[in-house]
């Protein structure tokens, strides 16, 4: 990025895994990026590939007892994981917010929605119940939902899909965050209703200086918001460069793949990942070597052996992956 | 919300119909003449000619069905072969005995059972996890009447702390209602564990958490009030074994309540007090379920604006 | 989180292929589950008193030593005598039979008509549907036990009419639970498309319904016979059950009452009999569910 600028979140060597009945999987292993002030970061991946897990463990919101995280999140000089879980809490909806996939059922059934924006609001910014409400209204104008001054006193089940997915904005962006990590916003919505959410992020996005991290499987909505891109496979960054160059002079075959899938830049079409043949690897049986060798179509026999390591071509372009040695 | 009300008022219509259609049954289904039934083995037989023609016992069933419900309407259920006092009449001397129990019990499962629940679901597998479920398993497997029985044995007979028996203070209460509350608060503890551990795991929880609030206003405001949905349909369906083992609590404390009424009379032959007693259980029992009903409309937002 | 979801989900998806081994892994969830294990040890250790009886007492369970009655646990009378001097070690044995014998009966009466009414409900839905749920609803009205009390004032007392009586107050539960079932599984594509290519209803509801809607109906099953145990307990007990001199748990502690005064141990140990019967169906009934019903609640 901008030359001298120290990111706002530098995620270090991040692995999370999930104790369960069938063994421990280790979802996230050993992610590195970085985010900077006012960017729009892309992490891109197919589902199951850890892109929703990092950004859950970055917010500990993963239940301790079933996860171990280990790495470093650093984020404004301190490192998230060793903050004790009050300060987490106060980081938590303040300085940074998220937004989750399914709007459906993101939002209490029984809170209305003026109350679910409201309560962060009086908890963050220590405003009084009744100034808490009319900001409450005020975000959802500024999310663009008509009469909000009607909309704030109804109950979840009353608003369409599109409406919900607004009110979650609103709810994400209440306590002006530094930082959302915005997970798949619109995958759950109608193509129509994704285009109108995607412009809406945009326009809120240009008024501020609040960091975004895209998590998306759809690269279209990428090529349209994000300027830089990392992408994921089976929890593990496999690439990362800015958004103009990963279009045009991708390296990794998986991102290749990904793009290939891609039907039309901003598509009109939920994005179909088909050409890549096979599919995400079981997380408790991992095959050996570099993790996409049994779907890559450029095998060699020393990516069944061992993993590739990263190569840093520049501070924004990296990719780990055994051809890529030989391009540069 | 009104429509929502007409409809569970509707509703029970046809259920109330059913119940007195059955009891109406219930007599007839007895082997022997039915008057001979309702006027008791020591009648005389001017006795039960009077009850045939005053049931009008020698018409159509449909008229005598009728009759019945008229008769119902009028809250006239006839004549205890027992004691020849009207049927009403002995269950209005009992009934205020068995809903004072029923209510105590009810609450007090509540006001133990929901919490312990909570605490459980919160944090599962703990110890504290472990000792409620267990101590539920222990409730619903115990039969009220031994606990009734060992409850007495040690604080009435052994501290002699407790009466062991009958009714007047509030002492007497107190053991009857942990015997019968001790069904129904193990099942509003697994019910309330299982529906909050549920709740803890949806989306909302997690949107919830994200936005920084603090732990206990997650699990009362956003977690509770939801897991609660499914509870109070639950402890509706439970008032009908309160019902029930009422029967079995009055009979080990002389607690001279319905339950008492429906097996001395059982006991009796007395079928005229058997049928109106247990009509008045049936309709006990579908008022609670209406009132339950009307809670959950008001809990749940979605029912209160369809 | 959402990643990780999709990928257990994909595991253990229901389609009919599926069957098999997710009920395989039901087994090996249930061998994990000590608290299955724990029940599942004393219902063996219940039923071989049930069927040992004979064999593990000797004597006639019903022969009164009046000399010894209502004597304390002690050498020959290893948990005491009741009134009339029977062992009470004796009655409660022989009364595991009785008990096993209502619970199975019980259960068998519910089984035999809730689940084919609930089926035929359920699948053809319409007319026939909304008169049987008529009467589930008419049956519902009463809770359980009552309708049991109810039934055994026309029936009378003693050991077939508790079995019928207790039985029929639980038909209406399993229609309720099956046809519920079989209202989620009849819109499985399996079944509209065994439908859609004209396959006979009969041959529908047996072969693709029924094995769908097993396991609720086998937790149903278990826990149900603790419940009838309790029922058939509670009757015994009022004294419009089983009738002495048949052993019966429920009877032994009516008559116990009486002479609970001085002599405890004549109402302590029945009750504690019962209390094992039913806890080792509800540790079995728990533990299947978390194996093979994980969806359904209590």
């Amino acid at each position: 990025m901008k030359a001298g600028m120290a990111p706002l979140l530098s995620i270090v060597g991040l692995k999370t895994s999930f104790h369960t009945l069938d063994g421990t999987i280790t979802a996230v292993n050993g992610v590195d990026f970085d985010v900077y002030p006012g960017e729009t970061l892309g992490l891109v991946g197919e589902s199951g590939c850890g892109k929703s897990v990092t950004a859950l463990s970055v917010l500990r919101l993963l239940n301790p007892s079933m996860t171990t995280i280990h790495g470093q999140v650093n984020f404004d000089g301190k490192n998230l994981l060793s903050l004790d879980p009050e300060e987490m809490r106060m980081i938590r909806g303040g300085t940074i917010s998220m937004i989750f996939q399914e709007p459906m059922t993101s939002l209490n059934p029984i809170l209305t929605v003026g109350e679910q924006i409201s309560e962060s609001l009086r908890l963050h910014e220590k405003l009084g119940r009744k100034k808490a409400w009319e900001k409450a209204i005020q975000m959802l104008e500024i999310v663009q939902i008509p009469s909000p001054e009607l909309r704030v006193g109804e109950y979840p089940h009353k608003l369409s899909g599109g409406m919900r997915q607004r009110v979650m904005i609103a709810m994400a962006l209440s306590c002006n965050p530094r930082l959302i990590f915005a997970d798949e916003p619109t995958t759950a919505l109608d193509v129509t209703i994704q285009a109108q959410i995607i412009r809406l992020l945009e326009h809120l996005k240009k008024g501020s200086n609040t960091s975004i991290v895209l998590i998306t499987h759809d690269l279209g909505v990428v090529a349209q918001m994000a300027s830089r891109v990392v992408v994921m496979y089976a929890g593990r960054v496999v690439e990362e460069a800015p958004v103009v160059e990963l279009f045009h002079d991708a390296r990794h075959p998986y991102t290749k793949g990904l793009l290939k899938s891609v039907p039309v830049l901003g598509g009109d079409k939920k994005t179909r990942l088909n050409e890549i043949p096979g599919i995400v690897p079981n997380l408790l049986h991992m095959p050996k070597g570099c993790s996409f060798h049994p779907r890559c179509s450029m095998t060699m026999d020393i990516c069944k052996k061992e993993s590739p390591s990263m190569i840093h071509f520049n501070k924004n372009r990296r990719v780990a992956c055994w051809l890529a040695t030989d391009d540069f | 919300m009104i429509n929502f009300l007409l409809k569970r008022l509707l509703a029970i219509i046809p259920v109330l119909l059913g119940i007195t259609l059955l009891l109406f049954f219930m007599l007839r289904m007895l082997p022997g003449d039915p008057a001979q039934v309702l006027a008791g083995q020591m009648a005389s037989p001017q006795d039960v000619e009077m009850i045939r023609t005053q049931l009008g016992l020698d018409q159509p069933v449909y008229i005598q069905y009728a009759s019945f419900l008229n008769r119902l309407v009028h809250l006239d259920l006839g004549l205890s072969a027992r004691t020849q006092n009207p049927v009403i009449q002995e269950i209005w001397a009992r009934l205020p005995n068995t809903i004072l129990l029923s209510l105590c019990a009810i609450t007090m499962a509540c006001v133990f059972g929901i919490p312990a629940g909570i605490i459980a679901a919160v944090r599962p597998y703990s110890w504290v996890d472990y000792l409620v479920t267990i101590a539920s398993l222990f409730g619903i497997s115990m039969p009220v009447f031994w606990l009734g029985i060992m409850l007495m044995i040690v604080f009435s007979m052994t501290l002699q702390w407790l009466p062991a028996g009958g009714i007047g203070t509030w002492k007497h209460l107190i053991l009857p209602t942990v015997t019968l509350a001790s069904f129904v608060v193990a099942f509003i503890a697994r019910m309330t564990r299982s529906s909050m551990l549920e709740v803890l795991s949806q989306d909302y929880v997690t949107t919830a958490r994200s936005k920084g609030l603090k732990e206990n206003l997650i699990i009362i405001k956003h977690a509770l009030k939801n897991a609660l949905i499914p509870i109070i349909t639950v402890v509706g369906l439970q008032f009908g074994l309160l019902l029930g083992g009422a029967v079995l609590t009055e009979t080990v404390f002389a607690w001279p309540g319905l339950g008492r009424l429906i097996v001395d009379s059982i006991l009796a032959r007395d079928y005229a007090v058997i049928q109106g007693s247990i009509l008045i259980f049936g309709l006990l029992y579908t008022l609670v379920n209406l009132v339950v009903d009307l809670i959950y409309a008001f809990v749940d937002p979605r029912i209160r604006y369809e | 989180m959402n990643d990780i979801d999709i990928n257990t989900k994909n595991n253990d998806s229901d389609s009919v292929g599926d069957i098999d081994s997710s009920s395989s892994r039901g087994w090996a969830k249930l061998k994990r589950n000590k608290a299955a294990l724990v029940g599942g040890i004393f219902l063996l250790i219940y039923i071989v008193c049930a069927f040992g009886a004979p064999v593990l007492f000797w004597g006639n369970p019903s022969a009164p030593d009046l000399i010894n009655s209502l004597s304390p646990p002690c050498a020959k009378y290893l948990l005491g005598t009741d009134e009339l001097g029977r062992s009470i070690l004796g009655r409660i044995l022989y009364g595991s039979r009785v008990s096993l014998m209502i619970a199975v009966g019980v259960v068998g009466v519910g089984l035999l008509f809730g689940v084919p009414v609930g089926l035929i409900s359920g699948y053809f839905g319409g007319k026939t549907d909304f008169i049987i749920q008529r009467f589930t609803d008419m049956l519902l009205a009463f809770p359980g036990f009552l309708l049991a009390l109810a039934l055994v004032a026309i029936l009378g007392v003693g050991l077939k009419n508790t079995v019928i009586s207790i039985g029929i107050s639980m038909i209406p539960i399993y229609i309720r639970l099956v046809r519920g079932c079989v209202l989620t599984v009849r819109e499985e594509v399996y079944v509209e498309a065994a439908r859609a290519s004209g396959t006979k209803d009969r041959h529908i509801i047996l072969r693709h319904i029924l094995p769908n809607v097993l396991a609720p109906i086998i937790v149903q099953t278990s826990l149900g016979m603790g419940t009838a145990i309790l029922f058939a307990a509670g009757l015994g007990f009022l004294g419009i059950g089983v009738q002495p001199p048949t052993p019966e748990w429920g009877s032994m502690l009516g008559s116990a009452r009486a002479y609970m005064m001085g002599k405890p141990h004549v109402a302590t140990f029945p009750g504690i009999a019962i209390f094992l019967a039913v806890l080792s169906f509800n540790l079995l009934g728990d533990g299947l569910r978390d194996a093979f019903d994980p969806r359904s609640k209590i």
